[in-house]
């Protein structure tokens, strides 16, 4: 009874975590969310567990958490995502004053207190621009798949400029720079960083202070984190390989824990304990 | 007989017209305008030649518009598609105040003079959102093409309210409607009604005076009319050359340079 369970349904990805009491990851996965949303995040809990060698009995707490949350069947409480990308990017990084996360079909830059109290935010939920779905998009429109963009990105040599207002509108871009020749790793190049430059544009908008942590899908493009730390001039967190996918759902898993000692089950986290 | 022929290159489709000495249309052609933006231009052109059974040095002048105009490399001159589908619409529809020309990538409102002058024009620069792009997504989303749209659209009686305003996020948002297990035409018919909702934001902004003429691509779809129709309360303007508009009035600004030609200039006169 002393796990818990964090659970991130997201635009793209679904994420499930266990935690330890003592802030140890059990166990963790993710799926596609695809539009099945109930049965795709009971489906990951299932297999989450299976992985770790657990029950669900062994389990004191289940947040949901994500767009989704509510469609959660098997949970204890649901919380925001930006509630819960708060508490996992302090608990891998205390320092953290400012969250960026770039998801598949979100941007949010938050800023958040020391008691990992939220105190201002701003979303760009309503354009693909500025989201995964922008990249995938300019990586379809050259006959890329998703998958790709990893690889191709490590080739590029220089950045062409790509406007990046309306990811519709790429696609005539795209097309008129591979007329001129233009190698479409420095295209998927320009995307990031027309990419970027509305982060930094989003996290001035909350006032962003330093203690920078980034998260999300699209952080696993080692080549976003670099270009975000040219443009603010200072160095960001970053939690270590897939990880970075995690971390509202770890802030859910997390929370959990405090939930359980409110409710005298359990000594709950100490914020920051057991940092990847 | 003179003739005059307009060449209309849109993001998504190539249009020509032709018309004879007195401004009648006598031949149109409509092409996809794919990558090859000068190819297109001159292919569309060739048909509307043909159907009109011309021969291209009897065409006097070619204006080109859209925004592959400069494309359009035999024409002999450039104008804006807000001029020319302003200019078409008072044409074909001398009592037109408003347009509202929706095509493949933008739509515009336009509003125009009794004589078919531009007074004021308004259209989405910066997002896809409420165009024909956002019709296509759907339609690819839902693997339908895109003549369906309009007569599935209508067959609909409890439309979903399509709430994302992006395009690329319309086609996941299409996809979960049928998910829940919503009816096909009622997906669709919540799509018509979110781009009219768009659309009759950007009319209002050059404001909204009757008569309304609909040009463009999208007019060919009739769920789109009724769509329009009912936000607004008022019949539109609308017929089968609707989407030629764009070439007819760049066709009736070559007709008007090929008859200021003819006049003796105004200093001769005077002297």
């Amino acid at each position: 009874m002393d796990c818990t369970v964090g659970i991130d349904v997201g635009s793209t990805y679904t994420k499930c975590v266990i935690l330890s009491a003592d802030g140890k990851i059990v166990s963790r996965k993710l799926a596609q969310t695809g539009f099945k949303l109930g049965e795709v995040s009971a489906r990951l809990l299932n297999e989450t567990l299976a992985e770790s060698g657990l029950e669900r009995s062994d389990i004191g707490y289940v947040i949901a958490t994500g767009f989704g949350r509510h469609q959660v069947e098997d949970k204890d409480a649901a919380v925001t995502d930006l509630t819960a990308a708060a508490r996992g990017t302090a608990f891998f990084f205390p320092d953290t004053r400012t969250v960026l996360d770039i998801g598949g079909q979100t941007m949010k830059a938050s800023r958040i207190d020391e008691n990992c109290k939220v105190d201002s935010f701003r979303l760009n939920d309503k354009c693909a621009a500025g989201t995964g779905a922008f990249l995938e998009k300019t990586a379809h429109y050259m006959g890329f798949k998703t998958e790709d963009v990893g690889p191709l990105l490590t080739t590029s040599r220089e950045s062409v400029s790509i406007s990046g207002v309306c990811a519709v509108f790429a696609e005539s871009e795209v097309i008129n720079h591979l007329s001129q020749g233009t190698a479409p790793a420095d295209i998927m190049q320009g995307a990031i960083s027309s990419l970027i430059k509305r982060s930094v544009q989003l996290m001035k908008r909350v006032r962003a202070e330093p203690g920078y942590t980034l998260v999300g899908g699209l952080l696993r493009f080692r080549t976003m984190v670099d270009e975000v730390q040219d443009k603010l001039g200072q160095k960001v967190n970053v939690p270590e390989g897939d990880l970075v996918q995690f971390a509202a759902a770890m802030g859910a898993a997390v929370l959990g824990h405090r939930r359980m000692q409110q409710l005298g089950m359990g000594t709950g986290l100490t914020v920051g304990s057991g940092a990847a | 007989m003179a003739y005059a022929a307009g060449v209309d290159v849109g993001s998504t489709q190539s249009k020509a017209a032709i018309v004879d000495e007195e401004g009648n249309l006598v031949a149109t052609a409509l092409d996809d305008t794919g990558a090859n933006v000068v190819q297109a231009a001159e292919k569309v052109y060739q048909q509307a030649l043909q159907a009109a059974k011309l021969r291209e040095e009897e065409v006097d002048y070619v204006i080109g518009t859209g925004y592959g105009r400069y494309k359009v490399t035999f024409g002999n001159a450039q104008v804006t598609e807000i001029s020319c589908h302003g200019r078409g619409a008072v044409k074909m529809f001398p009592e037109t105040r408003t347009v509202i020309d929706m095509g493949g990538q933008d739509t515009k409102a336009i509003s125009v003079s009794p004589a078919g002058e531009i007074n004021d024009f308004c259209m989405n620069d910066k997002c896809a959102a409420g165009t024909g792009r956002f019709l296509g997504a759907a339609a690819m989303a839902l693997d339908l093409s895109l003549d369906d749209l309009g007569p599935t659209a209508l067959k609909s009686d409890k439309p979903v309210r399509i709430s994302t305003t992006c395009t690329v996020f319309a086609e996941s948002e299409v996809l979960s409607w049928l998910g829940k297990g919503k009816k096909l035409p009622d997906i669709l018919w919540g799509v018509h009604q979110s781009i009219a909702t768009r659309t009759i934001g950007l009319v209002r902004r050059v404001g909204l005076e009757e008569k309304i003429t609909f040009t463009g691509g999208v007019t060919r779809n009739v769920a789109m009319v009724k769509a329009l129709e009912d936000r607004l309360g008022t019949r539109l303007n609308v017929n089968e050359q609707a989407h030629y508009m764009g070439a007819l009035g760049a066709a009736l600004f070559a007709l008007d340079h090929i008859l200021d030609s003819r006049k003796p200039a105004a200093d001769s006169e005077v002297a």
